[in-house]
């Protein structure tokens, strides 16, 4: 009963491919793969906006949506209509032909990060020798994408908020790819597929080998999260949408369904990195407990995006927004020394073979050079009870 | 392959003429980028995956976003159509045309080296890797420290110049000093003036 619900989609697959002349199905494969998971992420990125609106409501004491469908769930829906009907307006002086560019030049590299994500037992589009650079190099190009469309809309707001959304994504791609690094090095390879078989339990071990269970692993996944909150350009790190400062950032002269483009793209993108973040450290599609590998791989891997978009979520409700020189100050003093710290502390891991030994070794470093981080980056500012120059009289 | 190849050989070729034949620099830069994407893919169309996905992360993830950040940096954010003509054009042209006949007889001279069918193998990344850290060790350390040098001497050129520093340090205080603020205006008067 099991192995068939753990590999429903993947026969299912199969059984329609088979039906195709022999020399189409690859390319077949390829496509309706592709396809069904893009429509689920589509479908699941519609759900999770109306999701995190009725969250945060409740977080700020409101009520949020509930108006449209059973608790105001088909919100989305009617979003979506509306933004399908809209006017699209294209400023007279932009430079029509970037500005029409832009959304699908950040869209399409989003989407190219699926093909490499493992979402459940033998169920990954490519398995590529470089999964996980390939995932990056998807990641990188989507920088220009943003330049492209603060520039071309030729107003001031978008410009500055494309600089700061540019300077603020290459800033934490360094401990963004870092962090992954000590994974790469145990699991030995740069296949996505691989890193997760790495982390299965072996033999009739109780405890699943997840990174996230060692100490590097605990930190590097810290770190991951950190940055991944960074380059999907969210709270805290929304400083290129500041609505504040600079209205709405890049996209601020984008209406109707390119701006629900760029709203897709960048939801689209904090699901690929979460996903990312999963089958990097939580082990992927496999069980935290042997006694619990009968629930399917696909369940396991969605439950654990699911957690980690809660924390998007909840974090994003809950934490004030840095300034631009907290934000650099904390990507180079604290993010990118942490995740070279943890570099030679997963070579005594893989050394020492982990366990109590490899715990008692391990912590102790990365803990004090957290705190010692830490101090540096808060500095001589006093921590306390906050004191103000001219309110208090 | 083959329709693929050519569809990327003409992708790259119309995107460096496109980046040469634009007046509007910012359209330069992204047909450059258009270039570089259809290296990659040749690349990858080659089998060379970790090169085509390193091409894909270093020049469109990194030497692209600082071409847009120097053109917005060095000229005024509209982005203003540049009409005029280096005035060593010429020279350009002639050093354009020597290096693309150094390349062109590179590539004849290995071309007769091997056979004309073979097909690519790909070469897996742990491979490269091995190589890279056992018989390359010390080039690869050697390009590391080039390019740290490089970055110290960017960073020295952006510092402000320190000149009686002791004097103001309460107007100043440490380090909220703007980079490029102070002495280092001379390339950025040069780059206003042409606009």
């Amino acid at each position: 009963m099991a192995p068939s619900i753990d590999q429903l989609f993947v026969n299912l697959l199969h059984w329609v491919v088979g039906f195709l002349p022999e020399l189409a199905r690859p390319w077949a494969s390829l496509v309706i793969s592709l396809g069904s998971i893009l429509s689920v992420f589509a479908l699941l990125f519609g759900l999770t906006t109306v999701c995190e609106r009725k969250a945060i409501a409740r977080m700020q004491n409101r009520l949020g949506p509930n108006r449209v469908g059973p608790f105001g769930f088909f919100q989305f829906i009617a979003d979506g209509i509306k933004s399908l009907t809209k006017e699209d307006v294209v400023p007279r002086t932009a430079d029509r032909v970037v500005h029409f560019l832009a959304p699908l030049a950040l869209l399409v590299p989003v989407v190219l990060t699926y093909l490499v994500l493992p979402i459940g037992r033998n169920m990954v589009v490519l398995d590529l020798d470089c999964g996980l650079l390939f995932f990056f190099a998807a990641g990188a190009s989507t920088e220009l994408a943003v330049f492209m469309a603060g520039w071309a809309s030729r107003s001031k707001y978008s410009l500055l908020g494309a600089m700061r959304a540019i300077a603020q994504m290459v800033s934490y791609e360094l401990p963004f790819i870092l962090s992954t690094m000590g994974v790469v090095m145990m699991a030995g390879t740069l296949s996505t597929v691989g890193i997760v078989e790495a982390q299965a339990a072996v033999g009739g071990e109780w405890l699943a080998r997840w990174n996230v269970f060692t100490p590097w692993g605990l930190v590097a996944f810290v770190l991951f999260v950190i940055a991944s909150f960074a380059e999907a350009n969210r709270s805290p790190f929304d400083l290129p949408e500041g609505e504040s400062e600079i209205v709405a950032g890049y996209f601020i002269e984008y209406s109707g369904f390119k701006f629900a483009l760029f709203f897709m793209a960048e939801y689209l993108g904090m699901f690929s990195s979460s996903a990312m973040a999963v089958t990097l450290f939580l082990g992927g599609w496999t069980a935290p407990v042997s006694f619990l590998s009968w629930v399917p791989s696909w369940m396991w891997f969605f439950g654990k995006l699911f957690t980690l978009m809660a924390l998007f979520i909840w974090v994003r409700g809950t934490t004030p927004r840095l300034r631009m020189d907290q934000l650099m100050d904390f990507a180079w003093k604290f993010m990118l020394p942490m995740a070279l710290v943890i570099l030679p502390v997963v070579v005594v891991w893989h050394r020492l073979g982990g366990g109590w030994a490899g715990w008692l070794v391990c912590a102790p470093p990365l803990a004090v050079a957290w705190v010692l981080l830490g101090r540096a980056l808060v500095g001589r500012r006093q921590i306390g009870p906050r004191t103000y120059r001219y309110a208090d009289g | 392959m083959s329709p693929m190849f050519y569809f990327l050989a003409g992708l790259t070729v119309l995107g460096a003429l496109a980046a040469m034949s634009l007046r509007n620099p910012v359209h330069c830069a992204l047909s450059l980028v258009v270039t570089f994407a259809g290296l990659a893919g040749i690349y990858l169309g080659m089998g060379a995956q970790f090169l085509g996905l390193a091409q894909v992360v270093v020049y469109i993830g990194a030497v692209a976003i600082l071409l847009v950040f120097v053109l917005l940096l060095t000229r005024s954010a509209g982005g203003g159509e540049q009409e005029e003509r280096a005035p060593s054009w010429r020279m350009a042209v002639l050093v354009g045309l020597l290096v693309a006949g150094v390349m062109g007889s590179a590539v004849m001279t290995v071309a007769r080296w091997v056979p004309r069918d073979a097909a690519p193998e790909p070469v897996p990344v742990v491979q490269i890797g091995r190589v890279l850290m056992t018989e390359y060790a010390l080039p690869l350390q050697v390009i590391g420290v080039v390019l740290t040098v490089a970055m110290i001497g960017a960073a020295v050129l952006a510092m402000p110049e320190k000149r009686g520093v002791k004097a103001d340090r309460g107007a100043a205080n440490g380090k909220d000093v703007v980079p490029g603020s102070g002495g280092t205006s001379p390339t950025r008067e040069s780059g206003r003036s042409v606009s």
